[in-house]
């Protein structure tokens, strides 16, 4: 299977990530993966098995993951350190901080697992904090795909095409293909999802799908939707951002803490260009814990009817 | 300056004593800075940088060159004098140290110092991306060599731990670990029935822990130059296993009255200070 075979069809962005990266490892023979024992969570197992000389399994031992990334990096190797978000962010951040983002190397740090979604792991494995604190760290590129086909296209680009270090974050469960594979995808660029005049919906990673959900309900209750997707967080697209306010009501959208993540990322840039009415649909601040799927996105706010009610309280409609 | 090749020890000494010359100058200029910790380190970085390490100045990017980290980031100064002293950048250089727009940061940036191979300054992180260029020699089938000093404060770091037993999983034979093990850090311990200033760093037989973790250890004396030339040109002979070298050093050396006082960890030096410090440290 191909991903991106078929827009609708669900499938895990860190599968969509493994078959991508073999495909790199195909004709890049300078990309190396580093695993934090979770290659069979993460699926770069499926690189492994590709191209078994370029994989190092580097144990339980995230920090010292981080810093051999840094020193392959300096001979021309591009590394990819996999783990889980929440290890990415927390676990080896200082080693990535100063061995890697302040060296402006080019590697590039994969968060698996992020968000809330985490196989009923609970707060330990949860990731809510990872953007916010990627996107202050300077000369970091930061993306968040949506989907199958982004998340393809995501990894050529993190790889081939943004010099310095990256953080990528991906989702452990099935999510729809929203994309075909002619998508136009470019680092730091949104995508405008639809067009509408009464309020806008920003969205980022595959909370992408469920906010598409939300403007599908909104017009069909006769709201005009503007849905801008950003798959970049760093560098954020102000442009498209302040386009969409011209609705004068934005909605963020993410599987993330609203504090510091994308919500907070598109409220400084209105807050000085074009100050506009916003509402942040996220991860309250709390810590959330494990339980199936439906239940935390219900609890916690993340479901599309949420995004619908936080646009209506916005709009006064609701 | 050819690896194994028969050192040329008066030179080494020379070296030595013109570094710790600029490593006390320059603090004293800068007003402030580490000071005990470069001088433990200099004669193991000169016997590097003079002897072992297939380098070239004017290249400093050169890819087949061997790499060296300096861990204990924090005794940068030692490793910009060496720098300066082999020709990396100018000698009057060393007085922007820890200026404003000075190539010469507090602790060694890669992007901006030429011939420093890995930013460092955060305690710990050194020897892992040492690991990768190590790893990264056997990937791409090259000759060089990667050498990682690491400090025995910042052996209080997990990561320290965490490279030493991937390096040894990948027996990274092209990888050498070198302790300056000076026995002091910034504060440190107190010690019953010892004198309130004698704090000291109880790092309790590193070779010991080093072999456990299964590495090539070699326990050296730090400031006998025949003794590094002696061990670098063993680890050089030795397969299948990183190598580990234990220098005994002793923080402050070359200066009597900062040799083996915590309080010269960094600080001020006065002019008296200096001259006393420049007069016992003559060629």
């Amino acid at each position: 299977m191909t991903s991106g075979a078929g827009v609708g069809v669900e499938i895990p962005l860190r599968v969509a990530f493994g078959e991508a990266l073999v495909e790199l490892g195909d004709v890049n023979d300078r990309v190396v993966v580093l695993d934090g024992d979770l290659g069979n969570a993460t699926r770069v197992d499926m690189f492994a098995d590709a191209h078994p000389g370029r994989f190092l399994q580097m144990g339980i031992a995230e920090q010292n993951m981080a810093g051999v990334a840094a020193g392959l990096a300096t001979t021309g190797l591009i590394p990819f350190v996999t783990t889980f978000a929440a290890f990415a962010t927390n676990r080896d951040l200082d080693q990535i901080r100063v061995t890697i983002g302040q060296t402006k190397l080019h590697a590039i740090v994969i968060g698996g697992y992020s968000g809330i979604l985490t196989s009923r792991t609970g707060k330990t494995h949860q990731a809510i904090e990872d953007l916010a604190v990627f996107r202050t760290m300077p000369n970091m590129t930061v993306l968040a795909p949506a989907d199958a086909t982004e998340t393809r296209k995501a990894t050529f680009a993190a790889a081939e095409e943004v010099p310095g270090p990256v953080y990528m974050r991906l989702t452990r469960d099935a999510s729809p293909v929203l994309f075909g594979d002619a998508h136009d995808f470019s680092v730091g660029r949104g995508v405008v999802m639809r067009r509408g005049s009464d309020v806008a919906l920003i969205s980022t990673g595959v909370q992408t799908f469920r906010t598409a959900r939300a403007a599908e309900l909104l017009e069909a209750e006769g709201v005009s939707v503007h849905h801008l997707h950003l798959h970049t967080i760093k560098p954020l697209d102000e442009a498209a951002v302040v386009e969409a306010a011209a609705t004068g009501a934005v909605v963020t959208c993410e599987d993330h803490s609203i504090i510091g993540g994308l919500g907070g990322a598109v409220a400084e840039v209105l807050s000085e260009q074009r100050p506009t009415l916003l509402r942040r649909v996220g991860v309250r601040d709390v810590n959330i814990e494990s339980a199936p799927n439906e239940a935390l996105l219900e609890k916690h706010g993340l479901t599309p009817r949420h995004i619908v009610v936080a646009a209506k309280q916005i709009l006064g409609t609701w | 300056m050819t690896p194994g090749a028969s050192p040329d020890l008066d030179l080494l000494r020379s070296v030595a004593t013109s570094v710790r010359r600029s490593i006390v100058t320059t603090i004293h200029h800068a007003g402030a800075g580490h000071i005990g910790g470069p001088l433990s380190a200099t004669d193991l970085l000169c016997v590097l940088y003079f002897h072992e390490l297939r380098i070239d100045p004017a290249n400093p990017s050169w890819p087949d060159r061997d790499r060296f980290i300096f861990s204990k980031g924090h005794s940068s100064i030692a490793l910009y004098a060496t720098l300066a002293e082999r020709g990396y950048i100018p000698r009057a250089e060393l007085l922007t140290f820890d200026q404003l727009d000075s190539r010469l940061q507090g602790h060694p940036d890669m992007r901006e110092t030429p011939g420093v191979d890995m930013s460092t300054g955060s305690l710990g992180q050194g020897l892992s991306p040492g690991l990768g260029m190590a790893l990264a020699a056997k990937l791409t089938k090259k000759d060089y060599r990667t050498y990682v000093m690491i400090g025995d404060g910042e052996s209080q770091e997990g990561q320290i731990w965490e490279a030493s037993m991937v390096a040894a999983r990948y027996r990274v034979d092209n990888l050498v670990a070198i302790l300056d093990w000076n026995g002091l850090q910034q504060y440190g311990w107190a010690e019953a029935g010892k004198q309130p200033e004698e704090r000291m760093n109880p790092l309790e037989d590193p070779a010991g822990k080093w072999r456990a973790f299964g590495w090539h250890v070699i326990e050296l004396d730090g400031h006998d130059l025949r003794a590094i030339v002696a061990a670098l040109d063993e680890a050089r002979s030795i397969t299948g296993r990183p190598t580990m070298l234990i220098a005994h050093t002793v923080k402050g050396k070359g200066v009597s009255f900062m040799e083996g006082d915590y309080l010269w960890h960094a600080k001020p030096i006065t002019d008296e200070e200096l001259a006393l410090a420049l007069a016992e440290l003559q060629v």
